[in-house]
């Protein structure tokens, strides 16, 4: 399995830059936390792997894995939750790569589609409608939809934000599972607690990189007040790179 | 019971041009059912309003070149309603305009233009029959062409179910599996063009929309998934459009209006007594609630 490479990476929208002159590697296996201040590039540099925002300069080395091939799940509000769908159907979505657009469920796919969303809790649940899901519970939908897509990587958005602690916990121990199954995992997650328990690997981002290393050697009390200055000095100067300027 | 008779199949029976509207009404509520609901689904309700204007000028260009003729008016209306979703989708893309804004604009321009367009050669009733349509003037010619359309249109929609449904929900997901969301779109616009324009003929092109939107939006009140949804559109649109036509002939009152009158009363009464998010279904939960 290959690892993504990431060679002097700028990206952001509409010309202003979120992420700036990032390099580094996410090894093959790896389990890495992306943490940093709000506004930091985070969300923005899984877009950019996942192919939905092209780089401003530098690139994205896939090492020849296809795109499709990621699972990528973004933050909730990005999903209409009031869709009249059921939760058998959205999970069976996950086989898309063994079903694509036409061809049809055979039964042991949809044997397959119960035993996952028994693992992730939600035994009985098929035939509900996603809208009678309270948060937890469609997040524990969306992971189990995340398992059936079967990814060599996997990019998790913001996974557990306003999530009760029981469903962290289960989720978490899905994480580690893929994590033992030789994954590749990039998540952006705002808990330490959770990174230091968790992931080994951390990238703490503030638009610019501020370390990429092994969790404790990155989130040491220096970096992290680093990262906090730099937010705070973007608040002033509204735009961080002014035209023209290298930085 | 001769009585009932009278009233609900005699019309039916006697005339051919009521039989004709009745099969054109049914196969309309076909296509119409399924279209309507996915655009409410994608949040898309008002794009089809504004397709539905934008039909009009190209229907008023065939109209100039040949009278009132089949053939050269629904040419005229595929042509226009698909360039208006077209450069309507491009705007939004290349502009900070959203989409919704810039079919609006669109469709003032198209209908202002339509209007004028009819005006300058034609009578106010040509106006009127463009506008309202004429179902009782619907021809062998023109339920062929209903036919076909909805026959395509329940195809397309069966080939491109999944990606449809799923573009619909959870466009980035499709994005990350799949690189044909935007086609799937495209396609899904040309859908909604074809039955507008096939609506157009029965009910003129105000009116048209109202076949598509109103029972969709109904149907949202009576079922939890997306292929019961669209088989309640079918049904209301159905019973709407025979109602409409029973009341338009005892009542000698124009038949697109009739028919999307009753739909509307379909509407309301989905709204008050429908059986999920209806103002009676919130208000027996409360009770649950209390109680």
């Amino acid at each position: 399995m290959a690892s993504i490479v990431i060679h002097d990476l700028t990206l952001g929208y509409d010309g202003h830059p979120a992420v700036h002159h990032l390099s580094g590697t996410f090894e093959p296996g790896s389990m890495t936390a992306v943490v940093g201040p709000n506004g930091s590039g985070k969300s923005t540099l899984l877009k950019g792997i996942i192919g939905i925002l092209r780089p401003f300069t530098g690139r994205i080395d896939l090492g020849g894995l296809q795109i499709f091939r990621i699972a990528y799940l973004p933050q909730q509000a990005e999903i209409d939750r009031s869709f009249p769908i059921t939760v058998r159907d959205l999970v069976a979505l996950g086989l898309w790569e063994r079903i694509g657009m036409f061809a049809g469920m055979s039964d042991e796919l949809w044997r397959k589609a119960r035993e996952t969303l028994a693992a992730v809790g939600l035994e009985g649940f098929e035939r509900r409608p996603i809208s009678d899901l309270s948060e937890g519970q469609f997040q524990r939908v969306l992971f189990a939809r995340l398992l059936l897509q079967d990814a060599p990587v996997i990019l998790l958005d913001e996974p557990f934000n306003a999530m009760d602690n029981r469903t962290i916990a289960d989720l978490l121990q899905v994480v580690n599972r893929w994590h033992a199954e030789n994954r590749t995992i990039i998540a952006v997650l705002h808990n330490y607690e959770q990174v230091r328990s968790y992931f080994p690997r951390t990238l703490l981002l503030a638009r610019e990189p501020i370390a990429w290393g092994d969790t404790a050697e990155v989130l040491t009390p220096e970096n992290l007040q680093r990262a906090q200055r730099m937010s705070e000095a973007w608040d002033e100067t509204a735009e961080a790179c002014p035209l023209g300027e290298v930085c | 019971m001769s009585y009932l008779w009278a009233i609900f199949l005699a019309p039916f029976q006697d005339f051919i041009f009521m039989r004709h509207a009745l099969v054109a009404c049914l196969a309309l509520a076909l296509g119409c059912g399924p279209i309507g609901v996915l655009l409410v689904l994608r949040r898309m309700s008002l794009v089809g309003d504004a397709l539905s204007h934008a039909v009009l000028p190209g229907v008023a260009v065939g109209f100039l070149v040949s009278g009132l003729s089949l053939y050269s008016m629904t040419l005229g209306g595929i042509v226009a309603g698909l360039i208006v979703a077209l450069l309507s989708g491009a705007v939004s893309r290349v502009t900070l305009l959203r989409e919704d804004a810039s079919f609006a604009a669109m469709y003032l321009v198209s209908l202002a233009l339509g209007v004028l367009l009819i005006s300058w050669r034609g009578s106010s009733l040509d106006l009127i029959h463009v506008l309202f349509g004429s179902i009782l003037a619907v021809d062998d010619a023109a339920l062929v062409l209903v036919a076909s359309i909805t026959t395509a249109t329940l195809l397309i929609l069966a080939i491109i179910y999944r990606p449809l449904i799923v573009e619909c929900f959870d466009p980035g997901y499709l994005r990350s599996v799949s690189g044909k969301g935007a086609v799937i779109h495209i396609v899904f616009l040309v859908l909604v063009v074809l039955n507008l324009v096939a609506g157009f003929q029965a009910l003129g092109t105000l009116m048209a929309v109202g076949m598509m939107m109103l029972p969709a939006v109904s149907a949202r009140f009576w079922a939890r998934q997306v292929w019961s949804t669209a088989l309640a559109a079918v049904v209301i649109a159905m019973l709407s459009g025979y109602a409409g036509l029973v009341i338009s002939y005892h009542g000698n009152l124009p038949s697109g209006p009739s028919i999307i009158l009753t739909a509307g009363l379909g509407y309301a009464f989905s709204v008050v007594c429908g059986a999920h998010g209806s103002i009676y279904s919130r208000y027996r939960t409360a009770q649950h609630l209390t109680g």
